[in-house]
């Protein structure tokens, strides 16, 4: 079965797939080498899970086609294609002990139990479950039942392991730990690992390379230090944390090599800052982290705003803004500000990412 | 005032409330229409016309008349129930994968609004001699073996049982089936299970609690079998039931006391096959068939 065992890359050719008339996935194309951590990141419906269900075989796809090195798998059933996969909801069989569900996939290789028996408890190990190795999955907590599910996936020792959203039911702290054993388990491995989040910070921190979908089609992809310091569209940058959109009007524009340095005038105050492309129309958007932004002189490039309410965070305080047009800003600040008072508010040129205003 | 809660909340705490006198109805009418008149069958089982107490009870294991109809109500109700779950469960398993479910269901469902009676009737124009089934065969010229018949005898019974009954054993089972998390068969595969492991290993013992209760169903159905037994079988025969000889004591021969000896036989056979099968539950996986959270 596991003909697959020894292949380098996956290969994602222009995959879609529709239901009815609504596009799910529309023309997704990337390329995964083995021992990549993928994270397939995007907001609820934009189709991460119908990707998924593609590669894993439990969904046709509608043209496309998916491969091994130069073998085509889309057209194999999935349990010919020999991945592990853990479900959203886990689907542990319930009638079945820890130690079955662990065991099915090796039962269903015909592996002779002598063989199976230490691969097993090797998974469950993997996991920390041998104090639960005997009871059910009813009887388990859902983070004990998560585990389970990414025991028996791994016990196959498959080439490549496909996670739907798994730590979405477990609290702050699990999920925490969770993430760690994940990256722990994958580099024990060796496969490929594609994991579906809605969660930045999830993906930001398990994956070597994040694919970001919106509306059934690839936004960006990239690592995780390219998604955060350069997000490709606005709507990825307030995915990233670039809370602060200024609308402005552009007021100078200087290609270099790499990147274009803009100038946005909003009012009677300045901010520059660098975009990827040239930016067409009269109008853009500046993104700013709120902790890239900081209170400079009079004199300096900035923009002047009235600050409206102010909270402590533990180092920092936290302020919200407005400026004169209306449009709100936020920031880090090391001081208490008084509410109602005027600040002008910069940030270095390489912190300010420009985008074109619709 | 008392520091005591009022009446009404201690009853409450107690399970006695509101919605507790909404199950008196029922109650009552269960009362009424069933333990009534089975307690007073049971006292009258036991008031034979000779006088004794049991003499109903040995006159039918005495007489092969009477005690030969539980083999053959079971030689019909047990084959009709397996064979009704053993086509049951494929047909669920097709409809859940379908989108047009209504439309499918309510064509199965139809005989039980029927009723057995017309579907007697049906048959008999249908399978008779003179019915177009019969006539194709002798048009085909597989039907000149002289004594070949499906009325009249067991297997015109057996036909009408599995005509009516198998709507009863299909909605139920297709309950059972859709109650299975379609997530456990996509993981089951992944894990290189083909279609007939799936089936064996992860739809079978999930479904087979939910199967024994529908046998125990189905089977009770089957076993009271009345109309169709006299209307397409041999009364007097190989498909005298034991219902047909509760009706002969009580309607011919007026003998009620015999009468509810023999209904109580046939509530114990019942009560024997529907305990072993759900003995045999109990040893299953009976929790619930969901994969987990969320
Ligand atoms: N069986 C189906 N029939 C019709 N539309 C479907 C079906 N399955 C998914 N869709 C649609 O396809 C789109 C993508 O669904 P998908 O389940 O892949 O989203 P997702 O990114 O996994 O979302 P979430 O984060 O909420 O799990 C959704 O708009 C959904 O409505
Ligand atoms: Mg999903």
């Amino acid at each position: 079965m596991n003909a697959n065992a020894s292949f380098k890359t996956l290969r994602l050719d222009q995959v879609g797939r529709d239901f009815g008339a609504m596009h799910a996935l529309r023309d997704l194309s990337f390329e995964i080498a083995r021992g990549e951590f993928v994270a397939l990141l995007g907001p609820s419906g934009c189709g991460k899970s119908t990707a998924l269900n593609c590669i894993a075989g439990l969904l046709p796809t509608s043209h496309g086609s998916i491969w091994l090195d130069d073998r085509r798998i889309d057209t194999l059933a999935s349990e010919d294609r020999g991945f592990g996969m853990v479900f959203q909801n886990y689907a542990l069989f319930p009638h079945m002990s820890v130690r079955d569900n662990v065991g099915f996939g090796l039962r269903m290789r015909r592996v002779p139990a002598t063989q199976a028996a230490p691969r097993i408890e090797r998974a469950i190990a993997t996991v920390q479950l041998e104090a639960q190795a005997h009871k059910l999955p009813g009887q388990l907590s859902g983070g004990q039942q998560q585990r389970v599910a990414i025991a028996r996936a791994i016990a196959i020792d498959p080439p490549l392991v496909l996670m739907d959203e798994p730590l979405s039911n477990l609290d702050a702290k699990l999920r925490l730990e969770m993430r760690a054993e994940i990256r722990r388990i994958h580099q024990g491995l060796g496969c490929i690992t594609i994991y579906v989040t809605h969660d930045q910070d999830e993906a930001l921190s398990l994956a070597d390379r994040i694919v970001v979908l919106r509306d059934g089609a690839v936004r960006q992809i990239g690592t995780p230090q390219e998604l955060y310091a350069k997000p490709a569209h606005l709507d990825i940058a307030d995915f990233m944390g670039f809370r602060n959109q200024l609308r402005g009007t552009l007021v100078q524009q200087n290609a270099f090599p790499a990147n274009v340095s803009v100038g946005l005038q909003f009012g009677d105050s300045t901010l520059f800052g660098f975009t990827r492309e040239t930016v067409s129309g009269g109008q853009a958007v500046a993104a700013i982290r709120p902790e890239d932004m900081q209170i400079v002189g009079a004199g300096e490039a900035g923009v002047d705003a009235i600050v409206d309410a102010i909270e402590y965070r533990g180092r920092s305080f936290f302020a919200s803004a407005h400026m004169k047009d209306g449009q709100k800003l936020y920031f880090a600040s090391a001081d208490r500000l008084e509410l109602g008072s005027v600040v002008r508010l910069g940030a270095s040129p390489q912190h300010v990412l420009v985008y074109s205003g619709a | 005032m008392s520091d005591a809660p009022a009446l009404r909340t201690r009853l409450a705490a107690r399970g006695f409330d509101g919605i507790t006198l909404l199950v008196l109805p029922a109650a009552l009418l269960i009362a009424g229409l069933f333990i009534y008149p089975f307690a007073y069958g049971l006292y009258l089982s036991f008031r034979p016309k000779d006088g004794s107490v049991f003499g109903n009870y040995l006159k039918f294991i005495a007489d092969p008349y009477l005690y030969e109809t539980i083999g053959r109500t079971l030689w019909l109700a047990l084959p009709v129930t397996l064979l009704n779950l053993f086509f049951a469960v494929p047909v669920a398993f097709r409809v859940r994968l379908m989108h047009r479910q209504r439309l499918l269901t309510t064509i199965l469902v139809l005989p039980i609004t029927l009723g057995t009676v017309l579907v007697a009737e049906g048959m008999l124009n249908y399978f008779g001699p003179q019915g177009w089934f019969m006539r194709s065969l002798h048009l085909i010229g597989l039907a000149n073996f002289g004594s070949f018949r499906l009325v009249h005898n067991y297997w015109g019974v057996f036909i009408s049982l599995i005509i009516t009954g198998f709507p009863f054993t299909f909605l139920l089972t297709l309950s059972y089936v859709t109650g299975i998390d379609p997530a456990l068969e996509q993981a089951a595969a992944t894990l290189g299970a083909r279609a007939m492991e799936r089936f064996r290993a992860v739809f079978l013992p999930l479904l087979a609690p939910g199967m024994a209760i529908t046998f125990c169903l189905s089977f009770v159905q089957a076993y009271a079998v009345f109309p169709s037994a006299v209307l397409l079988g041999q009364a007097s025969g190989e498909t005298r039931v034991i219902s047909i000889a509760a009706y002969q004591a009580a309607f011919e021969q007026y003998d009620y006391s015999m009468a509810s000896a023999i209904a109580m036989i046939m509530a114990a056979v019942q009560l024997v096959i529907v305990t072993a099968v759900l003995a045999l539950r109990a040893l299953a996986y009976r929790g619930p068939a969901g994969g987990g959270k969320g």
